[in-house]
């Protein structure tokens, strides 16, 4: 019996769409008012999705305290209340549009996440990143055999 | 194919305890969920069905079937209760978010006339909620 366990959690960061590759006024065309060269920010609405099989001892497919620690250690402490062009390494070479920062999101808590859920073959199904409550992004890697429709 | 949804919401209390392990074990595992008197939460539930729509009516299923079948299956049994002592499905599993989406599955699958069940999805808090797909 496998079940999706999502958690939503909350991060305030600043950020400027603009790439060195691109002249100013490509950039300013591009990217439009993101591209404004002091910034601006947002409230990110974060939801992170894993997949696993019900523990029969405990009724749960991971300890939510461990997830919690884990989104706060690897994630949330790192991005809330920072400018994510210059106050991190994992944006000096990307732009850090939300498509980027869900990537990243997913990238950062991939291995912490199934390795402390080994035991029971815990997947990072999805990580989903809203940038305001009218637009979100989300990232789940292609996996063979998921259902259509699923989501 | 469309995949229609109706929410239903209900109270109840519920904690966490296993009675193989010791009273330490249980307060570590399951920290302050294992208080044995119990806490409560706004639980809503998703219940989302899957299927052709009817040329004739326009419609997947009447949604009048579903709420009933939520009402009659889920909240009478559910709503305002104490789900470890009052709910048979818990007395002898913790009614986690999880185990709560699994048991709602087992209600409402064989009882839906039209359509397929997709997906049950239960939120504890508008925080943390468990989907279950029936596999």
């Amino acid at each position: 019996m496998m079940v999706y366990l999502t958690r939503r959690y909350r991060f305030s960061a600043g950020h400027r769409l603009h790439n060195d590759a691109l002249n100013a006024e490509e950039n300013r065309r591009v990217y439009g008012k993101c591209n404004n060269p002091n910034g601006h920010g947002h409230n990110y609405l974060l939801e992170v999705t894993v997949r696993g099989a019900i523990d029969p001892a405990t009724g749960m497919i991971f300890d939510l305290v461990a997830l919690d620690g884990i989104v706060a250690e690897r994630v949330l402490d790192k991005f809330d209340h920072k400018n994510l062009n210059l106050d991190m390494d994992n944006f000096r070479t990307q732009v850090p549009t939300t498509e980027n920062v869900c990537l990243e999101i997913y990238k950062l808590l991939r291995g912490p996440l199934e390795e402390a859920g080994a035991e029971r073959g815990l997947l990072l199904e999805r990580v989903r990143l809203e940038e305001t409550s009218l637009n979100s992004f989300e990232f789940m890697p292609e996996r063979a055999g998921r259902r259509k429709g699923k989501g | 194919m469309i995949y229609v949804t109706r929410r239903a919401e209900f109270s109840a209390s519920h904690y966490y305890h296993n009675p193989d392990f010791s009273p330490e074990e249980n307060r570590r595992i399951f920290g302050k969920c294992n208080n044995p008197l119990g806490h409560g939460h706004n639980y809503i539930v998703e219940a989302t069905v899957r299927g052709a729509i009817n040329p004739t009516t326009g419609m997947v299923l009447d949604l009048k079937e579903l709420k009933v079948l939520l009402e009659q299956e889920v909240i009478q049994l559910m709503d305002h209760k104490f789900l470890n002592k009052e709910v048979p499905a818990f007395a002898e599993k913790n009614p986690t978010t999880e185990n709560i989406a699994v048991v709602i599955w087992n209600l409402l699958a064989p009882k839906l006339a039209h359509g397929e069940l997709h997906r049950i999805r239960v939120y504890e808090n508008p925080d943390l909620f468990a989907d279950y797909y029936g596999e």
